[in-house]
């Protein structure tokens, strides 16, 4: 077993551009559930807007990439806004089967036969990250042994997660944000001091899922391609597994969680396929390996959960439940 | 804490325990063979010329990338490619080798281009001869069918949503790994089937490993979170834990395939009016009378009253010296069994036994349960069947067949909107 190379590849995990989407997509995560309570379960549902709205609009109506981008915002803005309306009043866990809901809505949507011409299907679409690309400023070369393809994304991708996050960090400190702590403390406390809780709740929705829509972005960008069978409920979970790793009421707990998230998927990966191919372990095979990292995950989860709700970096003071 | 986490890697252990006989009969022999077997992923079909007589011997090659795999039609015209991941494949079949007099009908486009969406199966077929003419049936005949079919479906589903709406009603608990309960029965039958046993005695098994299962959720893990104070939303997160960890041990023993239970296959017969195949015709009235059995419980006997005290008030059943802990035990073995039973008649009216099956309608049940009223067995009861209806008869009524779960979830969303305590709930739960 190569260990020089399992550790290479766990390491070069950090700074991937999924991780970035992982890490972007926790962030918009920590707005809704860390910061309002907001329990969102369709986060999966805000990054397929994003990527869609972004791919179809660059290939159906060849808007240059920054129109793409705009639209892919408004789009998302707009998904909130749907499912803030009926959800926002009710109980929290009204809008988690509202929201888990709509992100599959999305992905059959997307999925369906009829709309082959403009989605692509179950194939889903390609060929649209070239206005992107051509914005490239760095020639062609190596750097840190990337190409300057792998290297601008990569750069524009963590740049985007340090902007996002340093916006959530000012917002969360301003007045605005003391507002929204306090909804997730007490509603009807803040309620009673005259603001308009759902105004609140609703524009937190709007700025995790714009979040959220920019992390689809990053994360279809370096594929070239984006297909709905990336956005299943199961996203929206490991979402949720990176945002409590590294710590709800946080900003750069998700990010921390997401790095750990894929620096430990890619060591499990690499150690177990390792040992198969060294023969020392011959009751598993590869596929059964990589199930048994989704396992892991679903064990973590519930195990953070139960003994560590805060997260890594998160203060037990600072949760939405007691 | 200690004794949580012990009790969770029981209870996973336990799950791998209960999984185990599925794996002998479907994992792959630990030294690869050159056979199709070896790929989780196929490429098949079956080839009939236009008389429904099979074609054998025909060869079919799938291409992508730098990958090719070949086969050849057997005696009753099946042919199966085992390809090593999903994604596009170029099919062609080699007309050479089909036999004389025979040819691919009009239109018929070889080679040609296919796509996995999502399952680990691809059937093509390759029409011959004059090509295939399709039935029209009249629209009411079409209506009444679906209708039937949607009752069928919207009971199976109230199968799972009831044992669901029972655990919220007397813990509180949103239970995203309701899903995998459901696949559980199914499994179960089938690995139970695999290993030799009379098939009722496979379905008594798994009912009971359905039980089991719930029985051993509530002793290792929501018991324990309940005495400790564990709030609601924080274990709906653990549930979608469990979910996971569930779902991918499943997939682990049983694999990625699509498995058929025994009698899987059955032509529809006319009865009346409605053509019906006769296993949904057993799962319309096996689940009709269960559901019909808990209601009696329910509102008849002293458990039924104990359970309804608890769902209403906990802390005041408790005082009245109701044993609550018991009673959550007692609701948590039911709605295992019968989230079991409805992935038994799940699995007949894909048909078709998945990892995935459970988590594929959770949200079906989900919407079932809102939209009756959370927490109201016979609002999931009434939820669950317009939501099985619905998804029935939005195809009839033009909507494409892979976006009908669509329409429910859409309706269900809406009456949220409208009447958010759902149609038999009360208004006191919502806020």
């Amino acid at each position: 077993m190569d260990f020089g190379f399992i550790l290479a590849s766990a390491a070069s995990e950090i700074f991937s551009p999924t991780t970035a989407a992982y890490a972007l997509a926790a962030l918009g995560l920590a707005v809704h559930f860390g910061y309002s309570g907001l329990l969102n379960f369709g986060q999966a549902g805000f990054m397929a807007v994003g990527a869609y709205g972004f791919a179809i609009s660059t290939l159906s109506f060849g808007v240059p990439f920054f129109v793409g981008l705009l639209i892919a915002i408004i789009a998302s803005s707009i998904f909130a806004l749907l499912l803030g309306i009926p959800t926002l009043r009710l109980r929290a866990d009204y809008l988690a089967i509202v929201t888990i809901a709509a992100a599959e809505i999305v992905r059959y949507i997307v999925t369906t036969n009829q709309l082959t011409a403009v989605t692509g299907s179950a194939n889903g679409l390609a060929a649209f990250e070239g206005g992107f690309y051509s914005m490239n400023p760095f020639p062609e070369g190596s750097y840190f042994g990337m190409n300057n393809r792998d290297f601008f994304i990569r750069v524009v991708g963590w740049a985007l997660v340090a902007v996002c996050c340093t916006l959530v960090w000012l917002l969360m400190r301003s007045p605005w944000g003391r507002v929204l702590k306090g909804i997730r403390e007490d509603e009807n406390a803040v309620r009673s001091l005259g603001k308009n809780v759902y105004a609140y709740k609703m524009q937190a929705l709007i700025i995790g899922g714009v979040l959220g829509a920019l992390a689809g972005m990053i994360f279809t960008l370096p594929r070239g391609a984006v297909q709905p069978a990336n956005y299943g409920t199961e996203l929206t979970f490991f979402l949720y597994t990176c945002l409590l790793l590294g710590g709800l009421g946080t900003v750069l707990g998700p990010v921390i969680g997401a790095m750990i998230f894929w620096v430990v998927l890619s060591l499990t990966q690499g150690i177990l396929y390792g040992l198969i191919e060294s023969g020392a372990v011959t009751w598993l095979n590869t596929v059964q390996a990589g199930q048994l990292r989704y396992i892991l995950v679903g064990v973590a989860l519930m195990l953070l959960m139960i003994f560590r709700p805060q997260g890594v970096f998160g203060n037990k003071k600072e949760l939405a439940f007691a | 804490m200690l004794r949580v986490l012990g009790a969770i890697s029981a209870s996973i252990l336990a799950i791998l325990l209960v999984a185990a006989p599925a794996s002998q009969a479907t994992s792959p022999s630990p030294t690869p063979s050159p056979s199709n077997q070896t790929f989780q992923n196929n490429i098949s079909g079956f080839l009939r010329d236009d008389t429904r007589a099979p074609l054998a011997g025909v060869t079919i090659t799938a291409t992508k990338d730098d990958f090719t795999g070949t086969a050849t039609s057997s005696a009753n015209g099946a042919w199966s490619i085992g390809v090593p991941e999903q994604g596009t494949y170029t099919v062609e079949l080699d007309e050479d080798t089909l036999p004389e007099g025979i040819a691919l009908a009009e239109g018929q486009e070889n080679p040609r281009d296919v796509t996995f969406s999502q399952t680990s199966n691809l059937s093509v077929i390759f029409a011959f001869g004059k090509g295939i003419v399709v039935q029209q049936q009249d629209f009411g005949q079409n209506l009444l069918n679906r209708l039937v079919a949607g009752l069928s479906f919207g009971l199976l589903l109230a199968l799972a949503s009831v044992g669901l709406s029972l655990i919220f009603g007397t813990t509180g608990l949103t239970n995203f790994a309701h899903g995998e309960m459901v696949t559980l029965g199914a499994v179960l039958v089938f690995a139970f089937n695999a290993l030799g046993l009379p098939f009722w005695l496979a379905v008594l098994l798994a009912l009971l490993g359905g039980g089991l299962f719930g029985y051993a959720q509530d002793r290792g893990l929501w018991r324990p979170l309940r005495r400790r104070g564990t709030g609601l939303v924080p274990m709906m997160i653990v549930s979608i834990g469990l979910a996971l960890a569930v779902r991918y041990v499943i997939q682990f023993y049983f694999g990625g395939a699509t498995q058929q239970l025994p009698f899987a296959q059955s032509p529809e017969i006319q009865l009346g009016p409605v053509s019906i195949s006769p296993n949904n015709l057993w799962s319309l009235g096996i689940s009709a009378v269960v559901i019909a059995l808990i209601g009696i419980v329910l509102l008849k006997t002293r458990l039924g009253k104990a359970t309804r005290a608890v769902a209403d008030n906990p802390a005041l059943a408790a005082a009245s010296g109701i044993d609550v802990d018991s009673v959550i035990r007692i609701v948590w073995i039911t709605g295992g069994m019968l989230a079991s039973l409805g992935g038994i008649l799940w699995a007949y009216y894909r048909p078709g036994v998945t990892f995935d099956m459970g988590s594929a309608i959770l949200l079906l049940i989900f919407a079932g349960v809102t939209l009756g009223g959370l927490g109201t067995v016979f609002g999931a009861l009434i939820g669950s069947i317009i939501v099985g209806i619905f998804v029935e008869l939005t195809t009839v009524f033009g909507l494409a067949a892979d976006l009908k779960y669509v329409g429910a979830l859409f309706i269900m969303i809406v009456v949220l909107l409208f009447r958010p305590q759902g149609i038999l709930g009360r208004r006191e739960r919502v806020g």
